[in-house]
């Protein structure tokens, strides 16, 4: 049995999601006696593709084509297709981001591939094939039976976690050159890109403020902590509503869906539907002034005070701590 | 033009979830029936692109798989300002079974813009619009952060892994909207609500020939957080201290 594992790269280098579902399907090929196959599409220096091996891919299909260099979810779902059926996988797994979201649903249809996103752990069991997944925002967790023989699953950032890396020789790499129909009907006509910052869907700790933060000049204390910790930096709807951060920032039911493992969140109240997009981090802390805020309810670690007060002693200290 | 937009029914934000039948099955007492937020705010931009001065909107349809019960939602889309809503009578049993069903009904039917959520606040699979599209064999746009036509062209903005885009985009083609798409969701004004009462509902009846790829078997609520250890306003050293010892995080 094969797993093929969709590794993205972010200018020519592998992201850390790329790892870390390498590292989960090597613990599912353990369990059903499978091999793991990476594929990779784009400009790849063949050392960064070698690394994959480390995390438990014994082959590499790579596919460096100028006409992917635009995502076209029909020509990329066509190739990834290709590649799947080339390589006869049975499970194939992508990243629960905006790259795992554009393509598998049409992967699905197209392979009659029973999907599930956003796994939020190992299947439950193989035959039957049952995976968790979270639905209702949050507030429940359904188990998913995958009634097909190709299965696709998605996982989201940091919910798995990197295995320790070994030195496992080399994988066999082999370049690739899809058939796949290349016609497309859209054009690309500018592109913003955030290479310089730390991305808020993929950052193992983010740094939140709400409106307890008064207004967007008190932001320079989120963006210190932040710098220091190798944040991300996030907010709550309101704060984005009101146009004192960015959009791009806003978490929550109706923004983006994270699962870092520490999220701090200063001046926030913890609506149900704030919670709703940061439930999965693996360890919350809460500065509000409000004793009895619900934020309280879903964090591990919490200080009542003054967030304009707390926030540069939390600062303070954790910067002793580092240079220590 | 002609726009379509994919609604689907979802409880109420603030609902509290519960399971019953063994763990099998949702219960529904008491749950407020919404909007899907995505695909609210999807409507409302269609809404605002037709009622753009010189407009080359013509109509905008609205389309639902669900059973009777859920036509009070579609009649509340009727009353935000579509102008016909079709109801494809069968219940959702996964993703692909609703793509299939509204592939087979839509294949027909010629739509410049199909629009549906990112994801629906119910299984957020993040699946139907990318599998309909497929379907259709049309070419879909995901994670789209704004709609706008400017003359004859059709500009999309979207999120990309790393960065946003803005993509000129050929018609006939689905999209999956995401915040921004619409600022805040339209409120149905008393005169819509009137007028929703005699716009078209059409009832389809679903076909049979599709089967779903996945089966929800069971439910679990997530057990509660372990409780918060608090420290007071003065003591944020303390804290660091924990996140550096205890939890091993900074
Ligand atoms: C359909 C729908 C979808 C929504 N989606 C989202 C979503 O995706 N994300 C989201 O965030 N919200 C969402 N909301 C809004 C949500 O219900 C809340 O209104 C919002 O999360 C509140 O933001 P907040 O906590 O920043 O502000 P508030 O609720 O105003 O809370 C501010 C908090 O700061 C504390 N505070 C004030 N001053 C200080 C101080 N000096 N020091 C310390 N603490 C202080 C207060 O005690 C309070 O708890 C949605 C709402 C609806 C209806
Ligand atoms: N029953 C349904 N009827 C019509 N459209 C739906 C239905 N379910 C989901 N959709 C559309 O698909 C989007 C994504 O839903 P999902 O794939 O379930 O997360 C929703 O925002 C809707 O636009």
């Amino acid at each position: 049995m094969t797993i093929l594992v969709y590794t993205e790269n972010r200018e020519g280098r592998l992201i850390k999601a790329a790892f870390e579902l390498i590292s989960y399907a090597k613990e599912v090929a353990q369990k059903t006696n499978a091999r793991v196959v990476a594929l990779s599409i784009g400009d790849v220096n063949r050392d960064e593709l070698m690394k994959t091996a480390n995390y438990g891919a014994t082959r590499v299909v790579t596919i460096n084509d100028e006409k992917l260099s635009l995502m076209d979810n029909k020509r990329y779902i066509s190739v990834v297709a290709e590649v799947a059926e080339k390589e006869q996988a049975e499970i194939i797994l992508l990243p629960d981001n905006t790259t795992g979201k554009a393509l598998t649903p049409g992967l699905s249809a197209k392979l009659k591939a029973g999907l599930v996103s956003g796994v939020a752990s190992l299947p439950q069991s193989y035959d039957p094939f049952i995976v968790k997944k979270k639905v209702y925002s949050g507030k429940s967790i359904a188990n998913v039976k995958i009634l097909t023989d190709r299965k696709i699953l998605t996982l989201p950032s940091n919910s798995f976690g990197v295995i320790e890396p070994e030195s496992n020789g080399e994988p066999q790499i082999e370049e690739f050159t899809p058939d796949a129909d290349m016609e497309s009907k859209i054009n690309l006509v500018s592109m913003n890109k955030v290479t310089d910052k730390i991305l808020l869907s993929e950052a193992e700790i983010v740094v939140s403020g709400g409106r307890g933060m008064k207004g967007p000049e008190n932001w320079g204390m989120i963006e210190e902590l932040a710098g220091l910790l190798n944040a991300a930096t996030a907010c709550s709807r309101p704060v984005s509503d009101e146009g004192w951060r960015p959009h791009s920032e806003h978490v929550g039911q109706t923004g983006k869906v994270i699962a870092p493992n520490l999220y701090i969140a200063c001046g926030i109240s913890g609506a149900i539907q704030h919670v709703a997009g940061i439930s999965s981090s693996k360890c919350i802390v809460a500065i509000n002034k409000d004793d009895e805020a619900p934020i309280f309810d879903v964090a591990d670690y919490g200080i009542v005070g003054d967030v304009q007060k707390v926030l540069p002693q939390l600062t303070q200290a954790i910067k002793a701590i580092k240079e220590a | 033009m002609k726009i379509l937009v994919c609604i689907s029914e979802v409880p109420d934000t603030t609902s509290k979830i519960k399971h019953i039948n063994d763990n099998k099955e949702l219960d529904k007492t008491g749950i407020q029936w919404i909007i899907n937020p995505w695909d609210e705010l999807s409507l409302t931009r269609a809404i605002e692109l037709k009622e753009t001065p010189g407009s080359k909107v013509e109509s905008i349809t609205v389309v639902h798989v669900g059973l009777q019960d859920s036509e009070p939602t579609i009649r509340k889309a009727l009353a935000m300002g579509a102008d016909n809503a079709i109801r494809i009578d069968a219940q959702p049993q996964d993703a692909y079974y609703v793509a299939s069903q509204l592939a087979k009904t839509i294949a027909s039917m010629d739509f410049d813009i199909i629009l549906t959520g990112l994801d629906s606040a119910d299984f957020n699979g993040s699946s139907v619009g990318g599998m309909l599209a497929q379907q259709l064999d049309m070419a879909s746009i995901s994670a789209v952060t704004a709609l706008n036509l400017e003359g004859e062209k059709i500009l999309v903005n979207r999120d990309v892994s790393g960065g946003t885009q803005t993509l000129e985009v050929q018609p006939p083609f689905l999209a999956t909207v995401q915040k921004g798409i619409a600022i805040d969701p339209r409120i149905p004004a008393m005169r819509g609500i009137m007028m929703a009462r005699s716009k078209p509902l059409e009832v389809l009846e679903a076909t049979n020939e599709v089967t779903p790829l996945t089966e929800y078997v069971s439910y679990e609520v997530p057990p509660p957080r372990e409780a918060c250890r608090k420290f007071p306003e003065e003591n944020a050293k303390e804290l660091a201290h924990a996140l550096h010892n205890e939890a091993k995080l900074i």
